[in-house]
């Protein structure tokens, strides 16, 4: 199994492959009604002048996410 | 809010055919961004209903739609939503109006589920779940044009198959697809969803014990049942979003019972059923588009807009440079139409003055009514301004990216993007600032910024504050640096307070969690001039009509509390007013208000100022009987000012006087047309209330700490 890191330390511009978050928690219901489900490619588009929140590009549509939500979310960086 | 509905066991058609005698209704429902909006002003054009949905702050559309041969169909607009597990007020109302839940709207007898075709896997999540419910559903694939420019191609034909309902690809921007659409809206014969998706095994019995309980004791139509078991399973929070029926005992038990046997086998039911529609519309999609991969590798239109408008340096020029143009356009715009207002309502005063005997009736009608009506109508145009500003900035999509830069300033006092614009937006007026913050889902955060925005200097404290600059600098010119440096200091002060209370308020009163800020980034689009003129129509009349009748009752007691008791024969307006009930709570008051630096007559205005807060200069000038003429000039008042003392021969209006009165209009909540805006979207008196008393402790407690400082120090 590849190694999985949080999504607030991927890169600008990388793309990666949701592995898993908390099960509770609002916005972790909500990411996963809109799509963000484990396996869901996923790209850290760019991040808010201040570093935060981030821009994600999931299933063809941007999304933004807190940096702290970003935290609890495991991911699999895809080989560029 | 709505009850155990009854529904559809007694209706005597099924939901399919809509009796002859009664015109089908139509729910519209869709993603946010999706199209929505401009596809239910084009179907229904100006026949429009706009209120609110009772008991909750969600703005009610309905209208009236014609068919190719005339016939009229209802449709009503939902609020846009994801998901029917709703996470907002708006969602739960989308929700309850698709599920027969509420008793004020009647269960659409079909569904107009809009979807934006750029976008169509998340698009179709909610599409997904309202295939479950059961009732006739037309799919419009929206924005068409703009699927084929970005290279995808999809499959319409078999698309209605695999789902078993009519699919009509449409542009709503540009009026296309919409014959095709009402042929399909006035067929008679409109089938139910054929589409089935396998439910996870483990999971199925689950749904099947569920739906037969809640057909059972909760007295659901068996074709929704499936839909609500499911929505049961998917969300736990639904069943606690206010205006939800609870659950009979049985199924709450049954459904209790699933979820500690899955918690002990540790399985996550609700991620398992979310990724299960996702892999049945993934499979679905891989059919039915076709991508032409050399169109979408290409860096597209709006991330190069993206590149400066979030950009690091620029994009904060751009924010301001757009916060600029709207400023200034509402003080340079607005003032032709203000003015024109003002002029109409003095000369309809100046007719009623000649064509009516003198007496109090005749005073009643143009200094109670008139004027209170026109106090409210002088405000009009530079709110329409702003309404026309914000409804133009989420067309493009720039609301969210504002919303997206300043998240990690608004966070830092505990709130997030979304309350950026309704807090800049009260700089200029409170009221669409307030309106503007229904696009806050979290409840608390959106009460935190409704609470804290009148603390923005709006556009009525200028008159206040240009008034007691001009008193507090002796001489005739005042320089323009003492002038922008008090005028800037006072609006410091009240940013710095709203953020201030802002901060207290999401740790004490209204503690929640940590606000999220997971918000779609639309791409950056054409703004739909006809929907924005039609919106700030919308929210101009609503203004009018919720702060109007509130505003006029006021202005009426005002005037009463001015003119009476009357003062003899001969009496001048002067020696009227300080006779007058007003003029004796002034002397009332003096007591509270003293230790502030202000004797009666100012009370008399601050009373009277709770009308709006502008109304004071007009108060002094009665007051101090300085005949400004309707001139904007200060100079005659400012010297009948100056000449004010107290009964000990002393002057009135210090400097340190008119710094405290300023301190004390930066803080104090004295505007009823705010107090009505905020009763009607928080649905209590409780909290414009509050805010009364905060807002106004705070005026009190920091004029008091300045004159009393400020008298020590001995200036």
């Amino acid at each position: 199994m590849a190694q999985t890191i949080p999504l607030s330390t991927l890169g600008v511009g990388c793309k990666a492959r949701l592995h898993s978050y908390p099960a509770a928690g609002a916005a972790f219901l909500r990411l996963r009604e809109m799509g963000m489900i484990p396996g869901t490619l996923l790209t850290l588009v760019r991040t808010a002048p201040m570093g935060d929140p981030l821009e994600i590009e999931v299933r063809g549509y941007r999304l933004t996410l807190r940096r702290s939500e970003a935290e609890a979310i495991a991911v699999e960086p895809s080989p560029q | 809010m709505s009850s155990p509905q009854p529904s559809s066991f007694s209706s005597p058609t099924p939901p399919s055919l809509p009796t002859a005698a009664r015109a089908p209704v139509y729910a519209l429902v869709g993603n946010p961004n999706c199209g929505k909006s401009t596809l239910f002003n084009a179907l229904t054009g100006l026949k429009q209903k706009v209120g609110n949905y009772p008991g909750v702050t969600v703005e009610k559309k309905v209208g009236t739609a014609y068919s190719q041969h005339g016939h009229a169909m209802q449709v009503i607009d939902l609020p846009g939503a994801y998901s029917l597990a709703a996470r907002s007020p708006d969602e739960a109302v989308t929700r309850d109006v698709l599920l027969g839940r509420r008793m004020d709207t009647a269960q659409p007898d079909r569904i107009l589920c809009i979807v934006d075709s750029t976008n169509l896997e998340r698009n179709l999540y909610l599409v997904h779940q309202i295939l479950d419910l059961g009732r006739p559903v037309i799919l419009v694939l929206n924005m068409m044009d703009l699927a084929t420019s970005v290279g995808l191609r999809i499959r319409v034909a078999r698309l209605e198959k695999e789902l078993g309902i009519p699919v009509i690809p449409c542009e709503a921007a540009h009026g296309k697809g919409l014959i095709e659409l009402k042929l399909a809206m006035s067929r008679t014969d409109l089938p139910l969803p054929r589409h089935r998706w396998d439910i996870p095994g483990p999971i199925a019995p689950a749904v099947s014990e569920l739906q037969a309980s809640l057909v059972e004791s909760d007295r659901k139509a068996p074709l929704s049942a499936r839909a609500e078991a499911l929505l049961l399973l998917t969300d736990q929070d639904s069943v606690r979003v206010a205006g939800s029926t609870p659950l009979s005992e049985r199924t709450t038990e049954i459904l209790r019972g699933w979820q500690k046997r899955w918690q002990e086998q540790g399985m996550d039911w609700a991620a398992t059923l979310v990724a299960s529609r996702y892999d049945a519309i993934s499979r679905l999609c891989a059919e039915l588009v076709e991508r032409d991969s050399g169109m979408r590798d290409g860096i597209s239109q709006s991330d190069r807009i993206d590149g400066v408008v979030t950009h690091p340096v620029w994009g904060w020029l751009v924010l301001g440079g757009i916060m600029a143009l709207l400023f200034l356009s509402i003080f340079t715009l607005a003032e032709y139409p203000m003015n024109w207002i003002d002029d109409h309502i003095a000369s309809l005063s100046d007719f009623v003055k000649g064509s009516m005997p003198a007496g109090d009736l005749r005073d009643l009608i143009t200094d109670g009514a008139i004027a209170g009506v026109g106090g409210v109508v002088i405000f009009l145009p530079q709110i329409m301004i702003l309404f026309f500003f914000i409804g133009m900035l989420e067309s493009t999509g720039y609301m969210a990216r504002a919303a997206f830069i300043m998240d990690r300033l608004m966070s830092r006092v505990g709130l997030n993007g979304k309350s950026f614009i309704p807090l800049l937006s009260s700089y200029a007026c409170a009221i669409p600032g307030i309106m503007a913050t229904r696009t806050i889902e979290d409840s608390k955060d959106r009460l935190v910024t409704i609470l804290v925005a009148p603390l923005m200097s709006c556009s009525a404290r200028l008159p206040v504050y240009l008034l007691m600059i001009a008193a507090l600098v002796p001489g005739e010119q005042v320089p323009v640096t003492t002038k922008v440096g008090l005028m800037l200091l006072m609006y410091a002060l009240g940013t710095g307070g709203a953020f201030g209370f802002a901060w207290l308020f999401k740790r004490t009163l209204l503690k929640g969690e940590p606000p999220l800020m997971i918000m779609e980034l639309p791409p950056y689009r054409l703004p739909k001039v006809r929907d924005v003129f039609l919106q700030m129509i919308e929210r101009g009349g609503l203004f009018l009509r919720r702060a109007g009748t509130i505003i006029l009752g006021i202005s009426i007691v005002l005037w009463f509390l001015s003119t009476y008791p009357k003062a003899p024969e001969g009496a001048t307006a002067q020696e009227q007013m300080a006779g007058s009930f007003a003029g004796r709570a002034g002397h009332l008051l003096e007591p509270v208000i003293k230790p502030l630096g202000f004797d009666w007559q100012i009370g008399i205005g601050l009373i009277a100022s709770f009308a709006a807060r502008e109304v004071f200069v007009a108060t002094m000038g009665v007051v101090f009987n300085a005949q400004a003429e309707d001139d904007e000039d200060t100079a005659p008042l400012r010297e009948a000012l100056a000449g004010a003392r107290w009964p000990d021969g002393s002057v009135l209006f210090t400097p340190l006087v008119c710094l405290s009165l300023m301190v004390f209009y930066v803080f104090a909540m004295q505007c009823i047309s705010t107090i009505a805006i905020v009763r009607r979207e928080t649905n209590s008196w409780r909290w414009p209330l509050f805010q009364i008393g905060y807002m106004t402790g705070t005026a009190w407690i920091c004029s008091l700490l300045l004159y009393q400082v400020g008298t020590l120090l001995g200036y």
